[in-house]
């Protein structure tokens, strides 16, 4: 068999990031981002919010809304430089930086999720 | 005297160029008159020298494809009354090395397009005696908008990524390729998704898009590339869970 | 390569043979091109959204971090939000993240050709579902946010 790049499965990381960031961002940064700071809307109670958090829904939620995104970000970002800024020969820099920083991302995440009492 | 329009035309000559310049001509503006006609007075009338590639002035054979005002355009269905009142700026397409005036060269993407292997594959060719591969209307629609193409390479002009890495396949061979995997007589699927799956293949493509906005037979490659795309993570989640089972 | 010298019109000429396939003449790509055209910097602004994209995943991860600290650290945090040039860049990040999402589920119906009793189902129909899960989505969070 021939040598099959690892593309696919970036893709597919980058697909399904896609779709939660799409899902999800936009009504979480708006409550939490501006409707909550600029007080359009009652910001909930910390015990409410950390309700939410810790149990198993809410963490898998987190785990997914964090992780998913942030390979949606490496796999546009590294083709945004590759082509925006024309840097295709930095390619092993650009892969590292954007993979390197979306898995290190993921562990904070996981840290952080497993972490909420 | 009537009507007239400025035509601005890149002229490049290798063996007296560097760089290739623009020469202005005003030619009659007429109602039905395309920019390929302008260029043909142009030809006959003022200068001969000038070089275009064109044949079937009908939007059939795909050889005057041109940037047009900075778009790609097929020449030949392109009105002189829609740039009025001028000027009509005419230049080689895009991202392929110009010969001469408005002549560019694409042994490139010629030979990219054999790599793809757009020809039907069978396994075991059957005989002439036993008849042709017959296919039902619908089997037909699955793949009919992408066997359109006339390579009149108005996408790879429009495609940003050709254009940076001279290396990636392009919008028609892609949309080329999914034409044969998509048509049910063609039995070569894994044969080309082990060519197009590779870097410079279908992942190369971030779909910008704008190959299917110029498209003048509205193939949509854009759209061909992505589901090649879904195709093959689907073939390679398979190859994971089934390490043991053939290719489909 | 050989060159030979020809005479054209009374003048000397140096010429080369040209080779096959021509190398003919190449234009540099400008590192400015998304620049040029309206639809290539839509293009690249959609491919920014992900920069927006990774700094509300930072956020909330920040804001986890705050929750884990405990009540004083939450309340912190909330102060940090309420800065005016977070709440800016909020704001350019909800746009940004918008026209992801619009762009996103506009282009959904290209990669998938679904085929329903032998006619591809329109793209409307494809679209159509993607903005009711976003809709669903949307109130499903607002309300389990919003009801504490």
């Amino acid at each position: 068999m021939t040598k099959r790049s690892n593309e696919p499965l970036l893709w597919l990381l980058f697909s399904v990031g896609g779709v939660v960031a799409a899902l999800l961002i936009p009504v979480h940064l708006f409550l939490f981002g501006i409707a909550f700071p600029l007080g359009w809307l009652n910001a909930p109670s910390y015990d409410a919010l950390l309700a939410l958090a810790r149990g198993p829904a809410g963490r898998v939620y987190l785990l997914v809304f964090c992780i998913l995104p942030l390979f949606h970000w490496a796999h546009r970002f590294r083709y945004t430089l590759y082509d925006g800024l024309q840097i295709k020969h930095l390619n092993e820099l650009v892969n590292t930086f954007c993979y390197g920083g979306a898995i290190v991302g993921a562990i904070v995440a996981t840290y952080l999720v497993v972490r909420i009492p | 005297m009537a009507e007239q329009i400025a035509l601005e035309v890149t002229r490049f000559s290798p063996e007296r160029d560097k760089v290739p310049s623009i020469q202005a001509f005003d030619v009659p503006l007429r109602k039905e008159w395309v920019v390929l006609d302008a260029l043909n007075y142009v030809k006959d009338r003022v200068d001969g020298s000038l070089s275009f590639r064109w044949s079937c002035r009908m939007g059939v054979c795909g050889s005057c494809g041109m940037m047009v005002n900075g778009e790609p355009k097929l020449t030949c269905a392109t009105f002189l009354t829609d740039y009025a009142p001028g000027p009509v700026r005419v230049e080689p397409l895009k991202n392929f090395p110009v010969m001469r005036d408005l002549i560019v060269e694409i042994t490139d993407f010629l030979g990219k397009l054999s790599k793809v292997k757009p020809w039907i594959i069978r396994a075991k060719k059957k005989p002439l005696s036993e008849g042709e591969y017959l296919q039902t209307p619908d089997e037909l629609d699955t793949y009919r908008q992408f066997s359109m193409c006339i390579n009149c390479l108005l996408c790879y002009a429009a495609c940003p990524v050709y254009g940076l890495d001279p290396l990636f396949a392009g919008p028609a061979a892609l949309a080329l390729a999914q034409r044969y995997n998509m048509d049910s007589r063609d039995e070569g699927k894994s044969e080309r998704l082990d060519i197009l799956s590779q870097h410079d293949g279908i992942w190369g493509c971030t779909f910008v898009g704008e190959c299917t906005e110029v498209c003048p037979k509205h193939v949509d490659p854009a759209g061909a590339i992505q589901q090649y795309k879904l195709t093959a993570t689907q073939e390679w989640i398979r190859s994971l869970l089934m390490p043991w089972g053939g290719k489909s | 390569m050989d060159q030979i010298s020809i005479n054209a019109v009374g003048r000397k000429e140096l010429t080369t043979y040209t080779e096959y396939p021509p190398k003919g003449y190449r234009v540099r790509i400008s590192t400015y091109w998304w620049l040029g055209r309206w639809a290539y910097l839509k293009f690249i602004l959609r491919e920014l959204s992900s920069v927006l994209v990774a700094w509300f995943v930072i956020e909330t991860l920040l804001q986890v971090n705050a929750l884990i600290a405990g009540p004083g650290a939450y309340q912190d945090f909330q102060g940090f939000l309420r800065n005016p040039v977070v709440i800016a860049l909020n704001i350019i990040s909800f746009f940004f993240i918008l026209f992801h999402a619009i762009t996103w589920f506009n282009l959904a119906p290209k990669a998938m050709a679904i085929r329903l009793g032998g006619k591809r189902v329109p793209a409307i129909l494809i679209a159509l579902p993607n903005y009711a899960a976003w809709l669903l989505a949307s109130v499903i969070v607002g309300w389990l946010v919003l009801r504490g």
